[in-house]
């Protein structure tokens, strides 16, 4: 019983996750940007954007300007969540691959990385006057959740480890559309319940900067205005 | 209100205040009359159904400008923007803070077009929209130039600038104007340029203008208007033909133009630069101005458009020109089109086609002030940052003494004069000094450190705000100089006296 929830959850889950996100990334895509916009100084050529845009989502770029401490928390969290994430690959496919068995320490203790970062993140939300003003119920909330997929991951790292064999069966499982048993954990159950939650708010949450950043266009348009007529189709009809 | 007599000492340009709510509460320019509206296409006063035509408009721009649309959605509340804009450094106001100013409207946005906000609107902080939350946004959206420092600092690159057009654009669609921006845009429809000078009050002036030139310098330098056939249509702030600083700037301009040989018009069609289209986020006026360049340079005939100093026309210009009023089929393509007076000014320079007496300018000890559109959004030249180094080089060439202001507060982190964006207006004027004063601060650093006098600019918005507030803080209004002032000082006319008494001797037969 307890299996076929949290498969229905799952799959669930992960529909409104990719139909979700695709559907914003389409609006986003087919939503012209009528004028050219870049933040200068600005790159030149489309490898120069390329460039851009990788130091932006690399190196956070930006935010390093503006604000090291945001950055250093910002940056560490999300680094440490792609190792954690790239880890997590193992309960997907059946042979672990040699490169995802070196990551493997690195995926483990990544998840400090997360949870200071995110601790950070929240800290600054009560003690910085400026940005407690501008945090919504929303804003805890989502570290509230990010925090509570960190610790239940930690906790059954290094403190009570389920069957993570039986874990990974169910999630094979799902893959070929059967459902295994999943072991009835508590700290099992609350962490993929958050993961859950987590996917399903991701397309109708600011989790929507992750495809948003690809599509600003003061970060990815060239600066070629003069060499290059720039025009959005419906403003094209204004030319009649 | 107070008018800018309880401005806030900063103990640097930068320097974060406490948070003040309400400070600049109930702040509002004048709106515009129903006349005014009217002649951009706008309702002359508030329309009956309001909310409806605001959201169908706030929808419509979701639609058309993608930059609108993930700017709304992407906002991740990181804080970093919070302490970026000189409007919040000088007023403590939080609504002031950008990520603040973009949650007036995005609440509303949330409420109306978004799950979360319209089942969970507590949570997300989305809001209905009211009479009230339109005129809050009529006010903090008048409390924004435009400047796009928060954008530089955004990790998504989040431009409040789109939000805030985008907002100007909605209250201008429900009845609510702007005074300033919108009755200027009816005049350049109406006569060709903000101030509404006639032709023949621009002909006399620019004959004044060359017997000011022929007087100090014993050449005839002309100032050709309408010159059909000439080689370049010169496109300048109005403010060049009138005020000070700027036509020193012209002056400059002339004089340049007169040494390279250069064939070269005014037009009296085309008599503005400026295009406040901009401002008030209207892609169709923004269009209607531009279009009057392109006629002008069509009926006189030109070959290349040059711009004259101006930070938001030289956005336009350089960014926009193209798309708005393109393609430049029938200009030369030889040259950049368009192209800004200091690209042509610098390369003659490189050219050695200019002679100059840098001594002359040894009286003023300069720092330059890089004008946040010129600066964020546009180039000179052919490398990125061009915008920077172009005019840097053109002051060095002429003066002895330059020296830059703190990193933070130049180049693409500049800190906007305070007027800029449409808020360049009398009923702004305590906006205009808070919102001066990270910039003033910085002046008064390298005052102290280095003994500057005088700031350059080449923007005609920055040059009027700066003639207006450098006073409160200490400077002379004409502390304040165009950098083609500077070159005009300067330069050595061939056939010109240098000597101390003056060219009384040559016979006027040019
Ligand atoms: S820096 Fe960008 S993402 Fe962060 S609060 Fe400001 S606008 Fe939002
Ligand atoms: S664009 Fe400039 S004035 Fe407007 S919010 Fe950003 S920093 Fe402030």
């Amino acid at each position: 019983m307890l299996s076929v929830i949290y498969a229905i959850l799952f799959y669930v889950a992960t529909a409104i996750l990719v139909v979700g996100v695709g559907m914003k990334i389409r609006k986003y895509a087919r939503t012209p940007a009528p004028l050219k916009i870049p933040t200068t100084p600005a790159p030149t050529t489309a490898w120069g954007v390329v460039l851009r845009m990788f130091r932006e989502v690399v190196f956070f770029e930006s935010l390093f300007k503006s604000n090291k401490w945001i950055w250093l928390f910002g940056w560490v969290f999300h680094m440490s969540m792609w190792l954690v994430l790239i880890r997590h690959i193992r309960y997907f496919i059946i042979e672990i691959p040699g490169w995802l068995s070196f990551m493997q320490p690195f995926g483990i203790y990544a998840s400090f990385g997360m949870a200071l970062g995110l601790i950070g993140l929240w800290g600054r939300r009560f003690l910085v006057e400026r940005i407690r003003y501008i945090s919504n119920p929303s804003d805890h909330l989502m570290l509230a959740l990010l925090l509570t997929i960190v610790i239940s991951g930690m906790l059954m790292r290094f403190v009570a480890r389920p069957d993570i064999l039986s874990v990974k069966a169910f999630f094979l499982g799902l893959l070929r559309l059967r459902i295994e048993t999943l072991p009835a954990d508590p700290i099992l159950l609350v962490h993929l319940t958050a993961v859950a939650t987590l996917m399903i708010v991701f397309p109708i949450s600011k989790l929507l900067h992750a495809p948003g950043v690809f599509f600003s266009p003061t970060r990815n348009q060239i600066d070629n205005p003069r060499e290059k007529r720039h025009l959005a189709p419906w403003a094209a009809k204004l030319e009649g | 209100m107070a008018d800018g007599d309880d401005l806030r000492k900063m103990e640097h340009p930068l320097d974060i205040p406490c948070l003040r709510p309400g400070a600049m509460e109930g702040l509002e320019p004048f709106i515009a009359a129903p006349e005014h509206q009217a002649k951009l296409g706008f309702p002359g006063e508030l329309v009956p159904n309001w909310k409806e035509k605001a959201l169908e408009k706030m929808a419509e721009l979701a639609e058309k400008n993608r930059a609108f649309q993930v700017y709304l959605d992407a906002c991740v509340k990181c804080g970093a923007c919070t302490d970026k804009c000189h409007y919040f450094l000088g007023t403590g106001d939080p609504k002031n803070m950008p990520v603040a100013r973009q949650d007036l409207l995005r609440s509303v946005y949330r409420r109306y077009f978004t799950f979360a906000g319209k089942y969970f609107p507590k949570l997300v902080g989305a809001r209905e929209l009211t009479e009230e939350v339109l005129h809050e946004w009529y006010s903090y959206y008048h409390q924004c130039s435009e400047c796009r420092r928060c954008s530089v600092f955004c990790p998504y690159g989040i431009d409040t600038a789109e939000i805030t057009m985008a907002a100007r654009e909605i209250l201008d669609h429900v009845g609510i104007g702007q005074k300033y921006s919108n009755e200027i845009i009816g005049k350049v429809k109406d006569v060709g340029n903000n101030l509404g000078l006639n032709p023949k009050a621009l002909r006399a002036t620019l004959e004044d203008l060359e017997e000011e030139i022929e007087d100090d310098t014993g050449i005839s330098v002309r100032l050709p208007l309408d010159e059909k056939g000439a080689d370049i249509l010169l496109v300048t702030p109005s403010a060049d033909f009138f005020a000070e600083p700027h036509i020193d700037g012209l002056i400059g301009y002339a004089k340049v133009f007169h040494e390279t040989g250069a064939s070269w018009t005014l037009s009296s069609y085309a008599s503005e630069a400026a295009n406040f289209g901009l401002f008030i986020g209207s892609y169709e006026n923004m269009r209607e101005i531009s279009l009057r360049i392109r006629k002008a340079a069509e009926d006189l005939g030109v070959k290349r458009i040059i711009f004259g100093e101006c930070g938001h026309a030289w956005r336009v210009a350089y960014s926009f020109l193209n798309t708005l009023a393109g393609p430049f089929d029938f200009l030369d393509q030889n040259y950049p089109i368009p192209q800004h007076i200091l690209e042509y000014t610098w390369d003659a320079i490189q050219k050695g086609k200019l002679k100059f007496d840098k001594s002359q300018n040894d009286h003023i000890r300069l720092t330059f002030h890089d004008s946040c559109n010129v600066a964020r959004a546009s180039r000179m030249g052919d490398m990125p940052g061009g915008q920077f180094e172009i005019p840097r080089n053109v002051i060095r060439a002429v003066c002895n003494h330059f020296y830059d202001m703190p990193d933070e507060t130049i180049r693409e982190a500049t800190l906007c004069c305070g007027g800029g964006g449409g808020l360049l207006t009398d009923d702004l004027m305590d906006l205009r000094k808070k919102g001066a004063s990270p910039r003033m601060t910085a002046l008064q650093q390298v005052t102290e450190e280095h003994g500057v006098t005088h700031m350059a600019a080449i923007c005609a918005i920055c040059k009027t705000q700066f003639s207006k507030v450098m006073p409160v803080f200490g400077y002379e209004m004409d502390s304040i100089v165009s950098v083609h002032q500077l070159v005009s000082n300067a330069i050595i006319l061939t056939g010109q006296e240098t000597g101390e008494d003056g060219n009384e001797d040559e016979d006027g037969g040019a």
